[in-house]
Order: C-alpha cells, then structure tokens, then sequence
C-alpha cells in the first residue's frame, strides 16, 4: 500500500530530477550547519555558565592599582580593610591579588613531593593568594582540612621577584589537584614540591575556577596560598547582603579614597559584572550564532515554499484530473506532504553526513568539541517540521483545486 | 537589445512578484552577512602603513637554551609554533644589531604601560595609566610617524638616555589643554621627561610594530614614546617578558640580560641587494654567537618581510574567522535556494521560450534574455545586500571589542558588494538558463 502510494511520486520526481536534486542539497546543507550551529551555541552557553566556586551573588569587589610599588603595601591594605569592616552592612573583607575570571593569573609548576628537578608527574597550577579569611569572604567551600591560621601569612615581596613564594610552607588546594596527586586518598597534611621546596596540604576546597578558563573544560588545579598581597594592583572584596551590595561598593569606594587617593580605583563591580565583562565576545557570537541558524531556516523554509508553489500551480491541470477520477481532497494534500516528507528525508541523511563531516574540519581548526550524537536526529526532526510547515499552504491551495479545472482549462 | 531584455526581466519580476522579492531577499541576506565579515577582516589585514610596508622587515634570532625547561614566561610564552623566545629579542642582541647599523634604518621598541601625569603640582588634571612605547631614535623617521610640533629625538640623546618624550595629540589636550606642551615636564611612573614633540593623529592598524605575543593590536593608540634606554634605566613596566636564566632575575638585571626577551626590532632595507646583505649579516650574527656559546641551538635566523610577519602573528581572532565562514555558507546556501527557485522558474516558461524560439530566436537569445534576468536580481539583491552589511557593520561597531570601532565600509568593498551579488546571481542563474534554452521550439507549442 504504501508503495503503491510513493511510486507516483517518485516518478513525478523523477521529471524533476535536477530541482530535486538541488532542494535536497538546500536542505542538506542547512541541516548540517543548524546542527554545528546548535552545538556551538550551546557549548558557549554552558562555559558562560561554569561555576567559579564562589559565592557570586554575595560579592561586591573594586580593583585598586597603586601609583607606585609600596612597600608598606601590606600595612596599607590592613588599614583599609579596618575600615571597610566599619561600614555597616560589610559581613567580610579581603584583599586578593586575582579572582576567577579577572585575567590577571599567576602559574607556578608543581612536582610530587620530594622529586628533584628533572622528574615528570607534575601539573601547573594557578595561585591564588589572599589576606587571612579569603576562603569564608569569598564563600569557597572547605571539604576537607582547615583554613590557613594566622601565623602561615608571610608578605607576597613582587618588588623582589615574588620572592615570598619561598617563605610560605602551608596552602590549601583544589580537589581536582588533590586527586590529581593523591588519587582515592586523603590529600591533608601530605605535601607536594612547588619551586624548590615542599608545601604541606593543610586542606581541600570543592572548585575555583582559572582567572581565564579556556575554551576547552580542563580541571581547576587552583591553589590558595598564604601571601599578603603587596604588588600595586590588588582587588578588594567585600561580602554583602545581595540587596545591599551596590550601596556598599559606592561607600567603600568613597573610603577608600579618602584614606589615600594616591591610587586609582576601578567602579566597584558585583562578581555578576566581571562575569559578563568576561564572557562579553561569547554573548555576542551567541547572538550572531542564533541569528544566523534562524536566518539559515527562513531561507530554507521559503526556499520549500516557494517551489512547492510552482509545483501546485504547474500540476493544477493533473491535480483536477485526479480530483476528477476520484482522489479526494485528503488524498492530494497528503500527496504534496508526502513528496516534501521525502525531499528533505533524503537531505536530512545527507545533512547528518555533512554535519558530522563539517564539526572534524572545525575541530581542526577552531578548537571545538566533538558533536554530540543526539543532535543529528534533533536537527532532522526540525528540518522535517520546518519542510511540512512550509508545504502546508502550498498543499492546502492544492486541496482546493476543484475537478472542474481538469476540462477548464484542458 | 539589453534593453528589451531588461524591460521582459523586470515584466518577469514583477509578475511572480512574492517569488522574486524572495530570491532579492534570499541574495541580500547573503551578501549582507558575508560582506560584513569580509569587510570587518578586511579593515583588520589591512597594510598598516600603506607606501612603506613594502621596505620594513622584521629579523628573529634564535637565542633560546637547548633545555629551556623551567622557563619563567610572564603574560607570554609559546603560542602554537611561535615562541615569544624567538619573536622577540634579548637586550643584548637588539643593541648590537641597532649599533651595527647595517640596514638603513632601524629601530629597537617595546611597549608598556606606564602612569602619566602633569609635573605642575597645582594641574587639577587626574594621573592615568597610558599605552606607552619605548623607542630608539630611527622609530619615527623609518615609520613617518607624522609630527604635529617640536621634533622627535635623535640618537645622540638615546646614548645619553635623555628623559624626553614625544607626546599624542590626544594626551596634549588631556594634560594642557589649549597651552602648547612642547617644553613642558611630565612625570611617568614618577620620574620626570620633557616633551619635546607631538605627533600628528597617528594609529596604524593593527599596531604592528608592537609585541606579537602581547593582545590585540587593534584600537588604543600608543600615548606616549621616550627612548629605550631611559625606560631599561628606570626599569619601566613592559607587556611580556620571556625568561630562560637559572637564577631569578628582577628589576633592570632582568631587562638587560641576555637571557629574557622582550623588545621588537624593525629595520628598513630599500631594495633587493640590501635585503640580501642584511640577511647575510643576521645568519653571521647567529653564527658568532653560537661560536661564542652565547646561542646554544644551531644559528638559525630569519628575515621577515612586514605582511609575512603580520600574517604569521595571525592577530584576527578566530572567532571572527568563523564569523566568515559562517557568513559565506550561509551565502552558498541562499545560492542554492534561488538556483532551484530559477529553475523551476525558467523550465515553467517552456511555452513562452518556446514560441520565442519557434519565431526566431537563437538559443543564444534566450541564454542573454535568462541571464539578464538573474543578473536584474543580483542587482536588486546587492542593493538590499549593501543595506543589510551597513546594518551588520552598524553592530560590530557596537561591540566591545577594539577592532569594532575600525569596521567601516570604503569604495572598494561598496563595489566589491554589488559585484559579488551579481557574480553570485549570474552564476546561481547560468544552470537555469541554460537548460531552459535548450527547450526545443516545435514540441511545446504542439504541447502549449
């Protein structure tokens, strides 16, 4: 039965083999581009969404740069953090030399404990320091060991070739770090080789994301280390009721200036701000991304329409012929489905085929991921519904023609 | 005849109006995302100083250890096969080669970031971080760097290390105003200069002068320029340091070792034979230093004619690129669409092409009537494509990225535009054309 009912269309096909052929390329082409556009859009959504390990809401922060190296840098931030904790309304405040997303990094090598210069097994890793408290300020959740205590600070010296790197002994790492080097075990209190000597693990937090993650998901080997920030550019962080940030960032900022105006100050920013300010280009390739797939569906759709168009209107004297011998209304619109059903079938294989064809070239050449299978079919479904909407009116008009037309105009 | 042909095109057009407007638009869309990509990358390759690019070369050394590893890379390293190590040069190197003097100019730079702001105590004006760039005598004469008053320095003061310093037009009017500031002090990370010139408006794009290795050369123009050595003296800020030395170095040691490589080196060669002869020099360089035991690896160098060594920066971000290649297939896919729509088009006007033929016509006639027909969409298409582009530019501007500000559309891609619709249109209308013309006169009129 069903065989019976395609071979008049394939046949009718047939006649027109060469615009066939060219709307199944149309729509082969738009199904394997849709489908690479729908992936890039969403791995771009999803990287703009990864978590930074902080408590985002509850910050507000204000990036300070100093007219000069001081070396009372240290002293300077304790008095302005005394005086930020004044302003009511002020839960906590530190002072960071970098943040998740900010783009200012600082990477050292790390090694097993105890290996000497040459040995492999070594990552690198990120540092992270801050002035005592930066781990409850900044919300990072502690799963294992304790905080820093008082007497591990020891100044960051950038003015003598962040020569404090050498003074520290504590630090507190990330559990991807912590099974990167001691897999299935507890990672406290053992120590890894950082520079020339072994620091000790004295706890393991869940997840600090990179101040630049990439493209590409790596593991977030961050590192917290006890150094007293004390280079001319430093970020102050401040915890606040979400409600109320906005107003203390402007109050600090006045404070700040007031205690010394020998700096400039950054507008005080919420963590929401340096995330948005980050990801900026990434929004604005979604935008053309989506625009450009949607772009790519109208013109495939009025593609569709427009020839099925000319098909009804060149078949109007065949279409009253079979109304006349019988065929009912249902039977011809069910005839232009059916024929659409098949062309972009056929495209749609074709489409699978190119999209996977065309995410290997971009996976050489732009750094993409390999295209999840499931939006092969999910593209198909959509050219599919798109090719039937866009037949249905020509369809429709087709349905109409009455059997008189076939002695009409005949 | 073209004229008939085009009154039957537009009669055609107007007739299946919906169909027609929809290739127009089909086409427009097209054109308009593609021409907005191609001119956005356009004005990004651009010849950054059009007349004198083909003169200006850019020479590497290769002075790296042959185990460089613990290498200590601040906000540059290795970028696919490019190594900053090589990209740029050591302190050491760059002053032999500038006081070698074989090339007919050259110049020793770096770029940096410095605190900029008026020595008059009373001046109200606030201090402010600028782009700033460390030069060697030759930089001005050998990029034309236009001069607005007073003069740039001369070699003399950059063996002296004179704190003098030229000045934009932009950082004239933030720091004086009105009042000239040729003579006038300022102060840069705190130490004092004199300027003693300012340049006319000048920012060629992209930056190509500055480190390859450092961020976008788009946008931000330099703020101010002083020499070299008055900047490794006071041990300014510069974006991108490699370092391979086993000892930690910091302060001004680290600027002058031999060991860490940060500042670019430009040389101007006239012709042929000069070009020859310096390369000659360079390999000897790499050769002496190698017998010396200075260069560890095998001499290697290269000479770098100015749009080769852009092209090797590979400073338009791949995101853009995709952009294009976006664009363009979504062009193709728009050609596709108004090839079948032509076809289908044309083929139902057997009866009429037919009884054209039957009276007379050659299919050649018919060929240039088909064609004419495309090319009138192609046309309408451009136009609409042109607008649509202008609207596409209009949205990079809005970006905040500092190439947006640069995406403008001149003669030449107005012209490229129009021709690319009707290049596009003409071949998405050649295949309908040229099988509706083989329609055969007798049979469709029996059949019409």
């Amino acid at each position: 039965m069903l065989t019976l009912a395609l071979r008049p269309i394939i046949i009718s096909l047939r006649r027109h083999k060469l615009v066939a052929i060219l709307l199944v390329l149309q729509v082969a082409a738009t199904c394997a581009i849709v489908c690479n556009v729908g992936f890039m859009v969403a791995s771009r959504i999803q990287r703009m969404q990864s978590p930074s390990g902080l408590d985002e809401n509850a910050l507000v922060l204000i990036r300070a740069q100093d007219f000069q190296l001081r070396s009372d840098a240290v002293q300077r931030h304790r008095v302005d953090l005394a005086a930020l904790r004044m302003i009511p309304g002020v839960e906590a405040a530190v002072v960071v030399d970098s943040l998740p997303l900010s783009r200012s990094t600082w990477q050292v090598n790390s090694k097993p404990a105890g290996s000497n210069e040459t040995a492999g097994g070594g990552i690198s890793l990120t540092l992270y320091s801050g002035t005592p408290g930066e781990l409850a300020t900044l919300g990072i959740t502690l799963v294992e060991g304790h905080d820093f205590t008082g007497t591990d600070f020891m100044p960051m010296r950038v003015k003598d070739g962040w020569a404090g790197l050498d003074d520290v002994d504590a630090m507190l790492v990330s559990r991807a770090v912590a099974e990167h080097y001691f897999p299935g075990r507890s990672a406290v209190g053992h120590a890894i080789r950082i520079d020339k000597h072994d620091r000790r693990i004295v706890g393991v937090f869940d997840h600090l994301a990179t101040p630049s993650p990439g493209v590409q998901r790596r593991p977030d080997y961050t590192v917290l280390m006890p150094l007293l920030p004390d280079d001319s550019e430093a970020f102050y962080v401040m915890r606040c009721n979400p409600g109320d940030c906005d107003r203390i960032g402007r109050k600090a900022s006045e404070m700040l200036l007031t205690l010394a105006n020998d700096r400039l100050l950054a507008p005080p920013q919420r963590f929401a701000e340096l995330r948005a300010n980050f990801f900026r280009r990434d929004q604005t390739m979604i935008g053309l991304l989506v625009a450009s797939g949607l772009a790519l569906l109208f013109v495939t759709a009025l593609g569709i329409a427009g020839l099925a168009n000319f098909w009804v209107q060149q078949r109007t004297r065949m279409i009253g012929i079979r109304r006349a011998i019988g065929a009912t209304r249902r039977d011809i619109l069910r005839y232009f489905q059916v024929e659409n059903f098949l062309i972009v079938g056929v495209g749609v294989v074709l489409g699978m085929l190119l999209a996977l064809l065309l995410n290997v070239v971009l996976m050489q050449r732009y750094e993409l991921p390999r295209l999840p299978v499931a939006y092969l079919p999910a593209s198909a479904v959509l050219l599919w519904a798109l090719g039937q909407l866009a037949v249905l009116s020509p369809a429709l008009r087709a349905s109409n023609v009455p059997p008189v037309v076939a002695t009409g105009s005949g | 005849m073209l004229s008939y042909y085009l009154w039957l095109a537009q009669r055609s057009l107007r007739r299946s109006w919906i169909l027609s407007g929809l290739m127009v638009l089909a086409i427009g869309l097209g054109i308009g995302a593609s021409m907005t990509m191609i001119t956005v990358i356009h004005v990004m390759d651009g010849d950054p100083l059009p007349g004198r690019s083909g003169t200006l070369f850019y020479p590497t050394l290769d002075p790296r250890p042959v185990d460089d590893g613990g290498r200590d890379n601040e906000n540059s390293g290795t970028l696919g096969d490019r190594d900053a190590a090589v990209d740029n040069f050591t302190y050491v190197d760059a002053m032999a080669l500038l006081q070698a003097k074989r090339a007919s100019r050259q110049a020793v730079m770096a770029g940096g970031r410095a605190l900029v702001q008026s020595a008059d105590e009373r001046s109200t004006v606030r201090p402010s971080y600028e782009a700033i760039h460390y030069t060697s005598a030759d930089f001005f004469s050998m990029f034309g760097v236009p001069l607005n008053r007073g003069r740039a320095w001369g070699q003399s003061e950059d063996q002296q290390r004179a704190r003098v310093a030229v000045i934009s037009p932009e950082l004239q009017q933030r720091l004086f105003g009105r009042r000239s500031a040729i003579g006038q002090s300022i102060r840069i990370d705190g130490s004092l200069f004199r300027v003693i010139g300012v340049t006319a408006h000048w920012a060629p794009q992209p930056t190509f002068y500055q480190d390859t290795h450092a961020g976008q050369p788009y946008g931000e123009p330099d703020q101010l320029f002083i020499p070299l050595l008055s900047a490794v003296d006071l041990d300014l800020h510069v974006n991108g340091t490699a370092c391979w030395s086993k000892e930690t170095l910091i302060g001004k040691a680290r600027r002058m070792s031999g060991s860490c490589s940060w500042a670019q080196f430009w040389v101007q060669l006239d012709n042929a034979s000069e070009v020859a002869a310096y390369r000659q020099f360079l390999q000897g360089y790499a050769q002496r230093q190698h017998a010396a035991g200075r260069f560890e690896r095998p001499p290697a160098s290269e000479l770098y004619p100015m749009r080769d060594w852009l092209d090797r920066a590979g400073w338009v971000p791949s995101d853009l690129r995709l952009q294009l290649l976006l664009a363009l297939s979504f062009l193709g896919v728009c050609l596709l669409n108004i090839l079948a729509l032509l076809l289908a088009k044309f083929l139902r006007r057997s009866g009429e092409i037919s009884v054209r033929r039957a009276l007379g016509a050659r299919r050649l006639d018919i060929f240039v009537q088909l064609g004419t027909e495309s090319l009138l969409i192609g046309v309408l298409g451009g136009l609409l494509g042109l607008l649509i582009a202008q609207l596409g530019l209009w949205s990079v501007r809005s970006r905040p990225d500092a190439y947006a500000a640069l995406a403008h559309m001149d003669l030449n891609m107005l012209l490229l535009t129009l021709l690319l619709a009707m290049a596009a249109s003409l071949l998405a209308g050649l295949l309908p054309a040229w099988r509706a013309c083989r329609v055969a006169p007798a049979l469709q009129l029996k059949s019409a």
